[in-house]
């Protein structure tokens, strides 16, 4: 079957973003994003398992500059798919499904990513045990 | 009145019901299965992020001496199996909804289903293995 030729839609050129069209493809995006990390998640688990050497190693990349920006993205993926998560769930118990609500949560789910975010890295940098 | 034999409410073809297409009765199990596995990772997930702050600093002992507990170890294999499954899951529905190369999704569909079953599995053995002692 051809492909070509078809009407598109929506026309990225001219569209209009809307807060709603944004948060539902970035649901997306993060559940690909945290699929990646996931593995990363085990990669840790089996060095963990293998011995200190292979620790090491996977302390050594995550400590270093590349390791950092990947966890800190990491970070925001799940606590962004989590709260939107929720806003999903909530949606499935048929509530909150006007456009007022749908606004009124995404913009709770936004807050609540940056607050999450910023409370796991102010917690993990200063050493909390 | 041999003309048909199909009840007249059955509005099937008689090709239809030879060739027997239809709903395969599954509709909502994919969509069931990714809610229930979504409300056990919200408590995984707040889980794992505490733990992994306070393992930041922590030397390898300190993780095994955490992990060899049985709660810490069985939460750990309860969170690696719901990721997973919810991995599956999700990237299935990304899968068919943007490649469209019959072959090439049919591969990649493949191919991410038994990763993530391997994965899942290098997860759950990980942490066996440092749970029950190396």
């Amino acid at each position: 079957m051809s492909y070509d030729n078809r009407p598109l839609s929506p026309h990225l050129q001219i569209y209009r973003w809307q807060l709603t069209s944004v948060l539902s493809i970035l649901h997306r995006a993060s559940g690909v994003a945290l699929s990646i990390g996931a593995v990363l998640f085990v990669w840790w688990l089996v060095a963990a398992a293998s011995g200190p050497a292979a620790y090491a190693q996977v302390q050594r990349f995550f400590g270093s500059p590349i390791g950092l920006i990947l966890l800190f993205g990491w970070t925001v993926a799940l606590f962004y798919h989590l709260c939107n998560g929720i806003r999903h769930l909530v949606w499935d118990t048929v509530h909150a499904l006007d456009l007022p609500n749908t606004y009124r949560g995404g913009w709770i789910v936004l807050a609540g990513t940056v607050a999450l975010t910023a409370l796991a890295w102010i917690f993990g940098v200063s050493g909390w045990h | 009145m041999a003309t048909s034999r199909i009840p007249p409410q059955l509005l099937r073809s008689p090709l239809g019901r030879a060739v027997g297409l239809g709903s395969a009765k599954e509709g909502v199990d994919h969509w069931w299965r990714l809610r229930i596995t979504s409300i056990a990772l919200v408590p995984l997930c707040l889980w794992f992020v505490v733990v992994v702050i306070r393992l930041a600093g922590a030397d390898l002992d300190a993780f095994y001496g955490w992990l060899g507990h049985p709660i810490p170890a069985i939460v750990m294999m309860l969170l690696v199996l719901a990721t997973f499954y919810h991995s599956a899951l999700g990237l299935q529905v990304v899968i068919e909804d943007y490649v469209h190369a019959e072959p090439v999704k049919f591969g990649l569909l493949i191919f991410m289903r038994l990763a993530c079953f391997a994965l899942a599995v290098a997860g759950v053995f990980a942490t066996l293995r440092i749970a029950l002692g190396t």
